[in-house]
């Protein structure tokens, strides 16, 4: 019977959950590098007991570890995160240019083809590559302007309220030479040749609280999901607004439709339906909890614009958490699984694609991200 | 205090704060140290050398990578007084050097 292993990053350790496919009892493995910042843990597709995990901490900075157990046991790999050349500067929250710091690394993204790659999305906003397994990484500085192609525009980007991060790193299964970043508040890039030179893909995105808010940069892209049967669709959820792409990210649409609030961090796709997406709406911008106290999901099966609440086994009233950006995740088994954690530290299971929800572990520290792998 | 080599070196001392005493596998047990060989005159940036030395994985986490100053909410302390804006290379204590006194690194009082 398959297996499932959910790894959790949270504000004070790492924890892996498991399972088998029945997803009923699960068993809690952590916290590993206790009172540590756990930003992202994710696992190589190619070897699933590769798992890659960035550790961090206001005090002592940025720690890196690798497990080639399934998460049993960790070594710490490279922590050297050196921006390429001059770093340049970036616009600081009051408009004056501001220098290029390295702070922590928000996502992790091993390559689909060998376990020894993997990516990195930083902050402040950078996207660096290793392929020794996390000894050594190297800035790929075309999309902070140093390619030679279409201008990012890098100067101009600014930070969101958590930090200018690096958050998404989505790999075209079908064209290695493809991928796709987003960074707060900067917005969605794209690279056609592997990541020599970037182009800024946010025509048709509308953030009001730009100056001009149809602009090339600056938007808050919070996350952006792909599936991998449909390369070229992607879905995405703005500070406001759900958002959706069919070429590539060449043009967007809005297809919030009926939801309730389209604010938001997380979106998700299930496994088996290219147009089933998933997100968490929270009420506002300055009010990051559900609407009412009551937690909810919210289901598309039409690739968005009609959305029906999922709320079967989840807080109906006194919920006040928040779900962030990397902390939504779905298995692969048949009936697709779907995960979520909280920053009340709770992680709510779904093994029947949002019927029903539990929680699979409820007093955790506030997570900050959820990965799940089907093994 | 002579290496094998005769370069001069002092049996230093050194008291980590709790998380990067887990993160370099040594003792956690409260008030537990390291010793270093460090080189005469004895600095805030060759224990800190040598310690990085001997434990690689401490690289970047007291010190920043490419400016090799220290981090925000790192403290250094020696002989009761507070070395943490004294720079890397000024000599510490004879106390420190020989042996007698430890150099405390200390997180500052900060974070939820």
């Amino acid at each position: 019977m398959s297996k499932v292993r959910v790894l959790v990053g949270t504000k004070k350790g790492a924890f892996v959950l498991e399972s088998d496919g029945k997803r009923a009892a699960w068993e809690v493995n952590g916290p590993f590098f206790a009172g540590w910042e756990i930003y992202h843990m994710k696992g190589s597709p190619v070897n699933p007991e590769r798992l890659y995990a960035s550790q961090s901490s206001g005090w002592s900075g940025q720690v890196m570890q690798r497990s080639d157990d399934g998460g049993k046991t960790w070594a710490v790999v490279g922590n050297k995160f050196a921006y390429d050349g001059v770093p340049g500067t970036h616009q600081w929250y009051d408009g004056t240019p501001h220098p290029w710091e390295f702070k922590r690394v928000w996502h992790l993204e091993p390559s689909l083809t060998d376990a020894d790659t993997v990516f990195a999305g930083v902050e402040d906003a950078a996207l660096f590559k290793s392929t020794d397994g996390g000894a050594t990484w190297a800035e790929l500085s075309g999309l902070r302007g140093h390619g030679v192609g279409t201008d990012t525009h890098a100067p101009q980007w600014q930070p969101g309220a958590g930090g200018m991060c690096l958050h998404t790193i989505i790999v075209d299964p079908t064209n290695a030479d493809r991928m796709y970043i987003a960074i707060s508040a900067a917005g969605a890039f794209r690279t056609d040749d592997g990541g020599k030179n970037w182009k800024p893909i946010n025509k048709g995105l509308v953030s009001d609280i730009m100056p001009n808010p149809t602009a090339e940069v600056g938007h808050c892209v919070h996350h952006v999901a792909m599936h991998p049967a449909r390369p070229d669709t992607l879905f995405m959820q703005k500070h406001w607004h759900v958002m959706r792409s069919d070429n590539a990210g060449d043009e967007w649409k809005k297809v919030s439709g009926n939801l309730p609030t389209d604010f938001g961090f997380v979106i998700d796709i299930h496994a088996h339906e290219p147009e089933t997406i998933y997100v968490a709406p929270i009420k506002s911008d300055s009010e990051h909890f559900p609407l009412e106290g009551k937690l909810r999901v919210y289901r598309s099966k039409t690739g968005g614009n009609e959305w029906e609440e999922l709320g079967n086994g989840l807080p109906d009233r006194n919920c006040y958490v928040n779900v962030l950006r990397d902390a939504m995740a779905v298995d692969k088994l048949d009936a697709c699984g779907v995960y979520f954690g909280t920053t009340g530290g709770q992680v709510y299971a779904s093994a029947d694609a949002g019927e029903s929800w539990k929680a699979i572990v409820h007093d955790l520290p506030a997570v900050l991200s959820v990965e799940v792998q089907t093994l | 205090m002579d290496s094998e080599q005769g370069t001069a070196t002092g049996l230093v001392r050194v008291v980590l704060p709790y998380h990067l005493r887990v993160l370099a596998g040594v003792s956690t047990e409260a008030g537990s140290e390291v010793r270093l060989e460090v080189a005469l005159p004895v600095t805030i940036g060759r224990v800190l050398d040598a310690l990085e030395g001997k434990y690689p994985v401490l690289g970047g986490t007291i010190r920043e990578y490419g400016t090799g100053q220290r981090r925000a909410f790192l403290r250094f302390f020696a002989c009761e007084e507070d070395w943490s804006h004294e720079g890397m290379d000024k000599e510490l204590p004879e106390a420190v050097a020989a042996g007698k006194e430890p150099l405390l690194v200390v997180g500052a009082i900060a974070g939820g």
